[in-house]
Order: structure tokens, then C-alpha cells, then sequence
């Protein structure tokens, strides 16, 4: 089980990184969204299902369509920044 | 050069809270109010989820603060979202046959769902928070997918929040009369593990997945309907 979860924080940072990087707000929202229900998932496993409910239905399901409205009122790609 | 400050500035903000954690020994019993909890909760409160004792009962005026701070940030982005004119909204494409009929089928499903959470909140894990959630996503799931592509009437979700904070607060105060203590349980406390028992903490936990509910698919509707 303890595997288990070290691949899990894993795979979580590296969506967290990831959110980061990319370009594409949307790709960016959906590895947000990503690392929220690897964060619920860890929850449950450390016996804490109260709060992995919290986590899964607000932070991977409701933010994540907030954002995506909000992407799709606004822009969709992140523009290059001069380095000054 | 600007990369480099903020590189910095990082890493000293990674070694400040790296050595204030190393402080605190993780795993050991340092405070007793966890046994306290444990071995008192069920006896006191008559919840047999602890976790909703601590929330509503024991820790009732600090959940308070925090569906009042909701509320303020509701209040806030419908402030700046609100139109005196409505924009005319883009005729959508109707959604097909099977994605209106799915959506049509799951809403109430989901509904009662999320009720079923937060009615049984000290019960089985989950709750108001979590229960009011889930029925925020099935008002979602309508702007989506079906029927309800421009939004529903603001005010009815304003209503029902107003409404479900002003129950809380007038639970609490009848505390106050009763109990001496603002939020203090007064009801009483029944047989645990069943439905009707713990006192005030099922009509306070009912009133907020109404108040979280309709809060959130206000959120939600006001970002959709804002053009």
C-alpha cells in the first residue's frame, strides 16, 4: 500500500509541475484538476473520507469548470513574456 | 536577472518553512484533545461521525466564520459579474438526443445524493459541505448539458441562501436561550446511530448543504449568465 502511495505523490507533482508549464490554460486547468483527485485519492487512503469527498467534488469537479468558463470568456493560450 | 530574485526568494521561503516543520514531531501524541475527542465525542454530542462533532458541535462557531466568509465571497463576485441589462445570450445548439436525455435522467439522481449526504452527515462521513457540493455540480451538469443553457434566475438562489444562513444563526441564538452557550445542543440527543439523534447537529448540517448548495451553483450561474 505504502508503494502505492509513493507513486501516487509522484505522478501528483508531476502534474503539479506540469499545470505549471504548459502553454494551453486548458491543459493547464485539467492537470490542476489532476492533481486535486490524486489529492483526494490520498486522502481516503490516509482514512480521512470526509475531507477526500470535499476535495474531489470542489477542488477536481466545481474549480475546474469554474476555470474552464472562465477560460472560455477569456483567452485560451498564455502569451510569451519578454524577459526585461 | 528578474529569475534569479525570484529564485532566491523562493528558496528562502522553502528553507524558512522547511526548518519551522522539522519543529513539530509529526506522529507523536503531543495534544491530549484528540483523545479527548475520541473517547467523549459519541457520549457528548451523540454524532457518530467525529469529525461532524467536532465541525458543528464543538467547533460550531468557527463553521459559522467560514460559511460566512463563503457568503461574502458570493456576495463579492456577484457584484462584479452583475449586468443591469442582460446581454442577449448566442442561440445555442441543442445538445443531442442521448447527452439531453442522460442529463435529464442524472439531475434529480444527483440531488438526492448529495441530500442523502448531508442529511446523513453524523452518521457517515461526508456532510453539509460536501453533501451542498454535490448538488452545485448537478445544477452544473444542467447549465452543460441540458435544459438550462442560459442560467436559472439569480434570485432564487439568493433566497435560499439568505434563508438557510438566517436558520443557522436563529439555531444558534435558541441555543443561547436554552443552553446558555450560543450553538449549545439543547435538543435531545437520542440513540446514537440513528437518524433522528444528536440533537441540533442534522438540522444544522441540513441548513448548510442548502446554504453551501445554492451558493456555489450561484457562483456557477453567475459566470455563465455574465456573457
Amino acid at each position: 500500500m505504502i508503494i502505492l502511495e509513493i507513486i501516487l505523490v509522484f505522478v501528483m507533482l508531476i502534474g503539479a509541475v506540469a499545470a505549471g508549464i504548459f502553454k494551453d490554460l486548458l491543459n493547464a486547468v485539467i492537470a490542476a484538476g489532476f492533481v486535486s483527485f490524486i489529492a483526494a485519492i490520498l486522502f481516503y487512503f490516509l482514512h480521512a473520507p470526509d475531507v477526500a469527498m470535499a476535495e474531489a467534488s470542489i477542488g477536481a469537479a466545481l474549480t475546474t469548470a469554474i476555470f474552464i468558463i472562465a477560460i472560455k470568456k477569456t483567452k485560451r493560450f498564455e502569451e510569451d513574456e519578454e524577459d526585461n | 536577472m528578474r529569475k534569479i530574485i525570484s529564485f532566491i526568494l523562493i528558496a528562502i521561503i522553502a528553507a524558512g518553512i522547511f526548518f519551522s516543520l522539522q519543529e513539530i514531531p509529526f506522529g507523536a501524541a503531543k495534544s491530549r484533545v484528540r483523545e479527548y475527542y475520541l473517547d467523549n465525542g459519541i457520549e457528548q454530542t451523540g454524532a457518530t461521525n467525529i469529525v461532524t462533532s467536532v465541525v458543528v458541535s464543538y467547533r460550531g462557531f468557527d463553521t459559522l466564520g467560514e460559511v460566512t466568509v463563503l457568503f461574502l465571497a458570493t456576495i463579492g463576485l456577484s457584484a462584479i459579474l452583475y449586468r443591469e441589462k442582460e446581454r442577449k445570450i448566442k442561440k445555442r445548439r441543442k445538445s443531442s438526443l442521448i447527452l439531453y436525455t442522460g442529463c435529464k435522467f442524472l439531475f434529480p439522481l444527483i440531488l438526492l445524493f448529495g441530500a442523502y449526504i448531508f442529511i446523513h452527515g453524523h452518521l457517515t462521513p461526508g456532510g453539509g459541505f460536501q453533501g451542498g457540493a454535490i448538488i452545485a455540480s448537478g445544477f452544473l451538469l444542467t447549465m452543460l448539458g441540458c435544459w438550462r443553457w442560459e442560467g436559472f434566475n439569480r434570485n432564487r438562489f439568493k433566497i435560499t441562501e439568505s434563508i438557510s444562513g438566517l436558520v443557522f444563526v436563529v439555531v444558534g441564538l435558541l441555543g443561547l436561550l436554552y443552553g446558555g452557550y450560543f450553538l449549545s445542543n439543547y435538543l435531545p440527543k437520542g440513540v446514537p446511530n440513528e437518524l433522528f439523534s444528536a440533537g441540533i447537529i442534522p438540522i444544522i448540517y441540513v441548513v448548510i448543504g442548502f446554504k453551501v448548495g445554492s451558493e456555489i451553483a450561484g457562483i456557477i450561474n453567475d459566470m455563465v449568465r455574465s456573457g
